[in-house]
């Protein structure tokens, strides 16, 4: 089935996710929902591992496993970023990153 | 919080995508991890930290249109990139399949390449390929993420814990609060 799909095309939706989710961090001005841009990003980047790990390389796993450990490198980073942003909302009353400049220089 | 349904459907697919190419062990983890924990996660964050009524603040127009600028600019590039480059599988896989095509007399040798080409990638091989010391192992990048996600589970106990511990000092007389966040 995958055979039929060039490997152009899976990365024309890597590429448009990845630049959704630049357009997305640039202007939302939440931080969860600069996360979730960052996520899409991540996500992006893993389709694009996979997909040169199938049709360029098949007989290795390396994209795959790299793959894996992004998913786990991101797991734990939006694990901690959500526990910060909920002690920025106790302590600012807000998430908007233009209310927290307490630490700008 | 329309958004992160909508990001949960993209993860998703993702998810459908690795299955299209084969990989079911990633699928299953991409399916888990991300619809399963960081979705919920992000939905959670969210209903604890925005007003019902609030608006979402969005950036002024002017940087608006400078980072959509940006971002079709670059996606431009990279499209233009990735439709004249004509990709190329590794010379290997070439060599196994040829072989597999050429000689299919031999169906037992054809099968024993193919094996060998298409690495498998089913929840028995991934494992022991996770903790094996030899080429094909990947035991370091598998103990880092390990000492990684512990340092994340401390770094976020650290960070729910600092906001508690006032509160207790403050509100000792309240005997029952150990079940608080």
């Amino acid at each position: 089935m995958i055979q039929s799909i060039p490997l152009s095309y899976v990365l024309i939706v890597s590429t448009l996710m990845f630049f959704i989710g630049i357009y997305g961090f640039l202007t939302r001005r939440n931080l969860v929902t600069m996360l979730m841009s960052v996520e899409l990003i991540l996500n992006s980047v893993n389709i694009n591992f996979v997909a040169f790990n199938k049709y360029l390389h098949p007989q290795a796993l390396e994209g795959h496993f790299f793959a894996m450990i992004v998913i786990a490198v991101a797991a734990a980073e939006s694990a901690v970023a959500i526990a910060i942003i909920i002690n920025i909302y106790r302590n600012f009353k807000s998430i908007d990153v233009e209310n927290v400049d307490q630490m700008k220089f | 919080m329309r958004s992160a349904v909508y990001l949960m459907f993209v993860l998703i697919a993702t998810a459908v995508l690795y299955f299209m190419m084969g990989y079911n062990f990633l699928a299953a983890v991409q399916l888990t991890v991300y619809a399963g924990g960081i979705v919920v996660l992000i939905i959670f964050s969210i209903l604890l930290t925005s007003q019902i009524s609030e608006r979402a603040v969005m950036a002024p127009l002017k940087q608006k249109i400078l980072s959509s600028l940006a971002a079709v600019a670059g996606a431009l590039l990279v499209l233009m990139v990735v439709l004249a480059f004509d990709f190329k599988p590794s010379p290997a896989s070439i060599a196994d399949s040829s072989i597999q095509s050429a000689d299919s007399a031999t169906l037992v040798v054809a099968n024993a390449t193919a094996g060998t080409a298409q690495a498998s990638s089913n929840i028995h091989d991934i494992g022991l390929a996770l903790v094996s010391y030899e080429r094909e192992g990947f035991a370091l990048p598998f103990e880092v993420v390990s000492i990684l996600l512990l340092a994340a589970l401390i770094g976020a106990i650290v960070l729910a814990k600092k906001e508690k511990l006032p509160i207790n000092t403050e509100i000792s007389d309240n005997t029952n609060n150990d079940s608080t966040l």
